[in-house]
Parts: structure tokens; sequence; C-alpha cells
């Protein structure tokens, strides 16, 4: 009876401990994909807010909107880090809209600024994405677009 | 087609709300009533306004017959409608019928010598009109020109007419500011840019022939970034355009120019452009603070350097950004006096300011004395948008695009975010 006691006991123990470790390792992914949304809003008000607007609303038939954008919320990363990387100068339909003016590459901010961009894009105004892009992601399309 | 009855419908609804008034005093549009809110506008003492239609699609350029009909060049068709034409039955100001023809979109319209003529973004149709100023066979257009460049930026191809029998037709750069690669930070401008050969510039083609592209037409003026408004001066028998300025100052060089010297660099320029000017993009901008030519940085300019003084001066310069979409000089005689031969500009509204407020979304008015303009400008009709401070673009709930004069002499406006026509009335004594 002791011995299961103890034994119940420090299963309890135990799984308190891999709860914690869960737990940490849970605010560990949200401590760092939040710190990376902070750095990435500095790249966009640098790099993408004068077309893209601050609340992400876009320019009307001329820069398309971030904020809503399937593309942006979508589960493809990859073709939202080649967009960065290529830049966009094809007419292409957008959410059933055509935009006129051409996007620049952005090859050359690093691949963790372009990972923070995305993550603060995919995170802000009505966007909700909790899976991260990391610099590892955009290190391979990297690879890929070269 | 379902759509465009729908459209119709709307058209009758919008007049069951009207109120007529015989009673009203002015001869000029005797039964016509304002709105109560007048549309929403704040206009001088003395004017009023009224939607003449509302909801009728992307409202780029529009023109009024001589029996007050109103043709509508939509920049994305309706069904299978790029040209709309609003008719007033109980003559009431407001539209009861919705009628279109036109397969294509496009921005440019006029009326000229019996002719409607309209542009898609890559070519020009004209329609002739009968006694009452109808189009009578809108499937059977004639092509006047054909083949113009379009990709995709600055696309729309504006035209106006003079009295000599000749079209002038916008081709704007697809650009902005003739970098190897375009809106690319730190990437310097081509020189010389090639894009001036074929874009960039107003070209003048014959209006009466048929299938004419480049090689029949002539580069009338160039080192024009891209112009949506322009109109043929009478008084002045001469061109005037309206240039939209470069963007992006700060961004595409950043070690020159930060976000407020972007937000008010370079003016929104307006020009008498007689056959060979040169406005001198991409080489150089307008600085409306200096009254200079500045050399533009993709071609080595810091901010601070002078352009080559070759280029053509603005007649006017006006805040940054304020995309001036219409150009009208108004011939009419129901406004006062001071607006005779002046010009309406439509400005579209601003999105290169950020992160300050945007601005424009509103008529302007440039009143002009012998010919010239007198150097002060004003804002003339404002509301469009229907909020006070915009951050961006997208808050806007109308933007002023077309601009046309009434054959009362009222003026008339089109939206092309939600597709309403204004019409402003003077009523004043």
């Amino acid at each position: 009876m002791r011995i299961v006691k103890q034994f119940a006991g420090l299963g309890s123990f135990c799984w308190g401990m891999f709860f914690l470790l869960c737990s940490n390792a849970g605010m560990a992914q949200t401590a760092s994909l939040k710190s990376s949304i902070e750095r990435g809003k500095t790249v966009y008000v640098q790099r993408c807010m004068v077309c893209h607007q601050q609340d992400g609303g876009g320019v009307p038939h001329l820069n398309p909107p971030l904020d809503g954008a399937s593309a942006v919320k979508g589960k493809d990363k990859s073709k939202l880090i080649s967009i960065l990387l290529k830049g966009m100068s094809d007419r292409v339909e957008i959410d059933g809209e055509y935009y006129s003016n051409n996007m620049a590459s952005h090859a050359d901010l690093s691949d963790q600024q372009i990972a923070d961009v995305l993550n603060y894009i995919r995170n802000n105004w009505s966007n909700k994405v909790p899976t991260p892009v990391t610099p590892a992601e955009v290190k391979s399309v990297r690879a890929k677009t070269k | 087609m379902l759509r465009f009855s729908v459209l119709l419908l709307a058209g009758c609804l919008l007049a069951s709300n009207s109120q007529a008034n015989d009673t009203l005093q002015n001869r000029k549009s005797a039964a016509i009533m304002p709105d109560a809110d007048n549309a929403g506008l704040k206009l001088p003492t003395g004017f009023s306004a009224l939607k003449v239609a509302e909801n009728v699609g992307r409202a780029r350029h529009l023109v009024v017959n001589s029996q007050g009909d109103v043709y509508v060049k939509l920049s994305g068709k309706v069904g299978d409608k790029g040209i709309l034409v609003l008719r007033d039955l109980n003559k009431d100001g407001r539209t009861e019928e919705v009628t279109g023809f036109g397969n294509y979109g496009g921005t440019g319209i006029a009326i000229h010598n019996g002719y409607l003529y309209a542009s898609s973004d890559e070519e020009v149709f004209r329609y002739k009109l009968n006694v009452n100023g109808a189009v009578e066979t809108p499937y059977q257009p004639e092509k006047i020109i054909t083949g113009l460049i379009n990709r995709r930026q600055h696309e729309s191809k504006s035209i106006t007419l003079d009295k000599n029998g000749n079209i002038y037709v916008n081709i704007g750069a697809y650009s902005n500011s003739c970098q190897v690669k375009d809106r690319q930070p730190g990437s310097l401008g081509m020189n010389p840019c090639p894009i001036l050969d074929s874009a960039g510039g107003i070209w003048q083609f014959k209006s009466d022939v048929l299938n004419q592209t480049y090689g029949n037409g002539v580069r009338f003026a160039t080192g024009l970034r891209n112009v949506v408004g322009l109109d043929w001066n009478n008084q002045t028998n001469s061109l005037y355009v309206t240039q939209h300025g470069r963007d992006q100052l700060n961004s595409l060089f950043p070690q020159f120019y930060d976000t407020t010297t972007n937000a008010n660099l370079p003016a929104e320029t307006m020009y008498e452009m007689k056959q060979g000017d040169n406005a001198g993009w991409p080489y150089v901008y307008y600085d409306p603070f200096q009254n200079k030519k500045m050399l533009a940085p993709e071609y080595g300019g810091d901010g601070k350097t002078e352009g080559s003084a070759v280029y053509k001066n603005p007649a006017m310069a006006f805040p940054a950004h304020m995309a001036p979409n219409a150009l009208l000089f108004y011939t009419g005689s129901m406004f006062p006096e001071k607006y005779k031969n002046g010009a309406f500009i439509a400005f579209h509204g601003s999105w290169n300011r950020s992160p300050l407020p945007q601005e424009g979304y509103y008529v302007a008015f440039v009143p002009f004395e012998n010919g010239k303009p007198t150097g002060k400008w004003e804002i003339f009709a404002n509301g469009f948008a229907g909020v006070d401070v915009i951050t961006s673009t997208r808050a806007a709930q109308h933007r002023p695009c077309g601009l046309a004069q009434g054959p009362d002499g009222s003026l008339y406006v089109s939206d092309d975010n939600k597709g309403t026509i204004y019409r402003i009335l003077y009523n004043g004594k």
C-alpha cells in the first residue's frame, strides 16, 4: 500500500513535471512568436506600410490588402515567403480583384527579418495565425529561389 | 444581365426618393431640388448638390450630352456594359433609366463634334451621335486608336480633343520612377529612360481616322509620369494636364528622405503642354516648397540638388500624392463669374503619405485670369470621403474621379469607389 501510494505520488509528480514542461514549451513558443511579431512591425513600417497601409487595408485596385487576405492567412507559407523574396509584377487575381502596382523584391532582408514581418502580418488586424514562420523556412525557400 | 437589371431597379428606387418642386425659382434648373444634405458634400455658399445615381459601378470619367443624358465610363464592366447611360426621364435631376453598351472597361470618355469617344486601357473608340445627342449604333463603334501600351501600372487612357480634328491620349508610364527594378529600394534610374518612347506622355492622333497606332500618332508631350486629368482649354487653345507625381521617396531612398518629406514631396502638378514640351519625369520632380525642379534620387539627386532647367515648369502645384484624376475648364454660365474659364480638378485622394493622414478626396478650383492661373487654388467640394481623417485609403467612402459640365452649367462628379454620380448646382443670387 505504502509503495503503491508512493508510486502514485511519484506518478502525479511526473505528470506535473510533464505539464509544466509542456506549458513552458508553449509559453516559450508564444513568447518567441510575440517577439518576432514585435520585430516584424519595425520591418513593416519601413518596407510595407506605405503601400499596404497602417491597417493592412492596401489601396483599392493598386496595392492588395493584407488584412483578411487568403494568401497571408493561408497554410502555404512558402508562397508567401517567395512573394517577399521575388516581389510581384504579374497580373494576378487576388481574392477576386486585380491590382496595378508592382511590388519590389525584399530579398535583401535577412531570413529572420522576413520571418518576423510575415509573423507580424499574419497576426495583426483581423489576421490570427498561430503557426509561426521560421527563419529556417525562409532559408529553405530562399535556397530554392536562387 | 441580371446584375444590370438590379442596377436599373436601384436607379428606379433612387428616383422614387426624389422630390420635384416646380415652384423653385431658379430658371436654370427649374424642377431640380438638391438633396437635403447636399449629397453629403461641403460646398461654397450658394451651391448645392444631389446624387444623380448611386452604386453604378467603378465610375471613372463621365460626360453629359446636350439632352442631359450622362455617359459614364466604368473601369470594370457591369455585366457586359463598360459605358452606362443615365437618363433623367421626369427631369427631377435623378436617374430613372440606366442602359449601357461598350464591352470594355476603361477611363476616358468625351463628346466632340457629334461623336462620343471612349477608351479602354489599350484602344479608343467613337460612336456617332444622332440629333438628340444619343448613340444610335452602340454595338458598331469605330476603332480610332489601337495597340497602346498597358502594363498594369498607370494603365488609364484619358482623352481630350481640340478644335482642329485631333485627339490627345495619355499613355502613363508603367513605372514609378523608371528604376532598373521598379519600386526597389536603392535601384537607380535607367538613363535614358526607355519607357518614354511609348509611354510617359501625351500622344496626338486624328480624331476621325480609323485604326491608328503609335506610327500614326505624334508624341505631343513627354516627361509626364501619369496624367489622368487632361482638358483642352478653348480660351488659350492649348492642352492642360494634371500629373500624378512619383511615389515612395523615403522608402526607396531613406538616406535622403524621411516619412514627412515623402508625405509632402513631390507636388502634384498642372502643366500647359505645347507640342514638344517635356515635364521631366523621371529625371526631376517638383518641390513646391522651394519652387524648384529637383534631381530625382534615381538619377543622382539627394533632395538638395536641383535638376535641369530645360524641363517645363508647372502652371500650378498642389500638395503631394493627392492624385488629380480629372481636369475640367468651366465654360458654363450657371456658376458665378469667378468660375468662368477656371479649372476644376477632381483629387482622387492619396495613399502615399503613410503614416501621416491621407489627403485629397475633394474637388478643387483653380481661378484663371486672362488664360493664366492666378496662383491660388481652393477646395471647392469636400466631404466625399465621409470621414474627417483618413489614415488608410480604404476608409474613404467616395473618391472623386471624373468631372463633367451639364448643358445647364451644373457640374457632375463621379466616384469610382462606390459609384455615386454627384451633380453640383448654383442657386445663389
